[in-house]
């Protein structure tokens, strides 16, 4: 019994003995993403600290729950979530062990991003998991539309406001510098894509409703059968007949994706196999820092991909 | 009142036409103008939401077995098929929101997780059943207020219904303290707390059950606390439990006989791929051989992850060992046995996970029988929320013993399961 004893007054010591760390300048803002992230950057400036926790080149359905993020959730003022169930595999968990309460859902310093944004493919009516792994919320991927940027930037800029009155103004004037930079490259990403409206494209994930809808391309297909289940042959082989027939040229990939079975399609048809950047940082070794260079990134790349593949412009 | 809400929204909606169609006049009331159109629609939005939030409860009240309330007109659909015409105004829906979720947002997460496993070969040592349902687990998981959640399993198997784990856990508690209270696994090492479905092997260890008490291992009803220990180095939790004595390895003979439970776990981010995860852990308390007897279990465990976060869908490792040290006193004299098992997996394709462990333990009531063995193991997932795997195990017990076997497993899960610790 005495040695249990001082086990427990060693762990007893342990507990009661633990130091708490020095607060940095600004408030602490951790994201689950780093689109998030680049927007709270945009509009805390250097008011705020920033983390994200997955990063821009991994899914981010399907991130571990690593004690070390726990660490940066226990410390922060605020916690911006992509929401509509994109990180229930992992998010949970790590909110539930941070012992800061205030960034619970439903706490004052949490914010789901996906309540101020546009929502695509929430479904109507019956779903279940013989579709695949379907978010019955809606869509998740729906930053990847500047009008969603803008409207996840404006939440952002307001719950800032409400944690830091004294910096409302700050962030106001920060929210209205993005807003404008933003809406001039609005313009130049669409006279880009314009020539290239309507445009049929098959993508792996169902990750781009939103890039879609903006640019106006026509997504006639999937790599995948159903949401989250890998490629199949016998739906390979039915993509590939459907794109011979509406001459599809290019399929768009997330680069944590394996290529294999895109790149034997488009060896098959012709098509280019393009890999976007669904994510701020997810193309390692380009520039795609921040949430503008993004759509430059992927807008760029898709450009190129419909020179390349011969896809003649009006098409 | 539903009658009410709809006549208020019309009336709302009319006024918001008739100020919309109503002229520009000059530019401040166009200002003031837009700020009230703003407004009422908030208020419309507010009200079709309690619109729809009444129609779904009163769409429920029918005899059981009635269609829930959806437009009837409506295919079953994807959630991903062609984009849908964009709304004009963002979609506000809250998560959860939606007509047919509406009615049961406050009804806990629950999924049930079938568990069939099967054997062949022999053992005469610990058999098995050729074919069983070994696990039907339930379970229910919810908030409970602003201050607790709680999560109930519940295990069903050929046995009988039983609680595995049913505990609230406090996590808004001032001082960084995390409490749960209630009947759960101890926080033992790594495979202690580990439920039989998220095990990636077939069976336990053969130190689990030699030295832990098999698969209950050390589960009870008590209180835990646990205390981030913040520093700049690593994470590091210190948890501390007392139980109240009766499980398989401990015995409580009067109310003051209770268990105590300890443990440090250490974990680091080696890279962003790598990471190391370390823990010590201790527990105390009265055995079965005698009231005055007690039982000391010592406990070391390592974990080292390898998942590229680039790959993270088709490439991933781990290697894990876990050492026990037990120490009965009995009348015929203490025991003072060790066991450990060593364990890898590795991830072959997207889908298809390999994996080895070997075991070697004493047994805690006598630790001149030793056991040992070795298991080599396939698994395949067809989703993630199915599993199939096969397991070769060849065991060589003190009894002399040596048992090949095929064991194989179907793992199921319907509903909504909490993500688990990591």
């Amino acid at each position: 019994m005495k040695n249990a004893s001082f086990v427990v007054a060693g762990v007893l010591a342990a507990v009661l003995g633990s130091a708490f760390p020095a607060r940095a300048a600004g408030l602490s803002v951790v994201t689950t993403t780093q689109d998030l992230e680049s927007l709270v950057k945009e509009v805390g400036g250097d008011k705020v600290q920033t983390d994200s926790l997955a990063k821009g080149y991994q899914d981010p359905h399907q991130v571990e729950p690593k004690p070390s993020f726990i660490l940066k959730l226990n410390k922060a003022d605020l916690l911006v979530a992509v929401g509509r169930e994109l990180e229930i595999g992992w998010l949970p968990p790590l909110v539930n062990q941070a012992r800061n309460p205030r960034i619970h859902p439903g706490g004052d310093r949490y914010l789901d991003a996906s309540l101020s944004a546009h929502i695509l493919e929430i479904p109507t009516g019956q779903i279940t998991r013989a579709m695949g792994d379907v978010h019955p919320q809606g869509n998740p991927h729906y930053w990847l539309s500047p009008e969603n940027g803008r409207l996840i930037a404006k939440a952002i800029q307001q719950k800032l406001s409400e944690i830091s009155p004294g910096d409302a103004a700050y962030f106001a004037q920060r929210y209205g510098d993005f807003d404008k930079r933003l809406a001039e490259a609005e313009k130049r990403w669409k006279a880009a894509m314009a020539p290239y409206k309507g445009t049929k494209i098959v993508t792996y994930h169902r990750s781009w409703p939103n890039f879609v809808e903006t640019f106006g391309l026509n997504v006639v297909g999937y790599v995948e059968p159903k949401p989250g289940i890998p490629p199949s042959p016998s739906h390979t082989f039915e993509l590939t007949q459907e794109m011979k027939k509406d001459n599809v040229k290019i399929i768009i990939i997330e680069p944590y994706f394996d290529s294999k079975t895109p790149n034997a399609i488009g060896r098959d048809t012709g098509a280019q196999v393009v890999t976007l950047a669904p994510s701020v940082g997810g193309a390692k070794g380009a520039n795609v820092g921040d949430y503008l260079a993004l759509f430059d990134y992927d807008v760029n790349m898709l450009v190129a991909a419909f020179k390349a593949a011969g896809v003649k412009p009006g098409a | 009142m539903l009658h009410v809400v709809k006549v208020t929204c019309t009336g709302l909606l009319v006024f918001v036409f008739a100020l919309a169609a109503v002229p520009a006049r000059a530019q401040d009331p166009q200002a003031d103008l837009r700020a009230q159109i703003e407004q009422l629609r908030q208020q419309l939005q507010a009200l079709q939401e309690k619109v729809t939030q009444l129609e779904a409860a009163a769409g429920q009240r029918p005899a059981a077995g009635a269609e829930p309330a959806q437009p009837p007109a409506t295919p079953p659909q994807p959630a991903v098929a062609a984009p849908q015409p964009a709304p004009p105004e963002p979609v506000q829906t809250p998560p959860g929101g939606g007509a047919p979720l509406t009615s049961k947002v406050f009804n806990p997460d629950m999924a049930v997780i079938g568990n069939f496993i099967g054997a062949a070969g022999n053992n005469s040592i610990e058999p098995m059943p050729a074919l069983k349902l070994n696990e039907a687990e339930v379970s229910f998981q919810a908030v409970v207020d602003p201050y607790a959640r709680a999560d109930f399993f519940l295990s069903a198997s050929p046995e009988g219904l039983e609680v595995e784990e049913g505990f609230v856990t406090f996590p808004t508690l001032p001082g960084g303290v995390l409490m749960k209270v209630g009947k759960m696994k101890a926080q033992f090492g790594k495979v202690n707390t580990m439920h039989g479905h998220v095990l990636p092997w077939v069976d336990e260890p053969l130190a689990m059950r030699n030295l832990l008490g098999g698969d209950e291992g050390l589960n009870d009803s008590g209180i835990s606390i646990s205390k981030l220990i913040v520093n700049p180095v690593l994470f590091l939790e210190a948890t501390g439990e007392i139980y109240d004595g009766e499980n398989d390895v401990f015995k409580s003979y009067k109310r003051s006989d209770l268990t105590y439970v300890g443990r440090v776990r250490g974990y680091r981010d080696v890279t962003e791929s790598t990471n190391l995860d370390v823990g010590t852990s201790f527990a105390y308390g009265h055995n079965d051989a005698d009231p005055e007897a007690t039982t000391k279990l010592y406990g070391v465990d390592a974990t080292f992850r390898y998942r590229p976060l680039q790959q993270s869908l088709y490439k991933r490792a781990l290697l894990r060992t876990e050492l026990f040290w037990s120490h009965r006193q009995q009348p015929i004299g203490d025991a003072k046995a060790f066991g450990a098992y060593v364990s890898g997996e590795y991830q072959l394709t997207r889908r298809l996970f390999g994996g080895a462990r070997y075991d070697w333990s004493e047994r805690a009531y006598d630790a001149s029988l030793k056991d040992n063995g070795g298991s080599v193991l396939l698994t395949f997932w067809p989703s993630e929320f199915s599993q199939i795997r096969g397991q070769y195990r060849r065991n060589r017990y003190a009894e002399g013993v040596t048992a090949n076997e095929f064991l194989f497993q179907f793992l199921f899960s319907i509903g909504a399961h909490g993500a688990h610790v990591f």
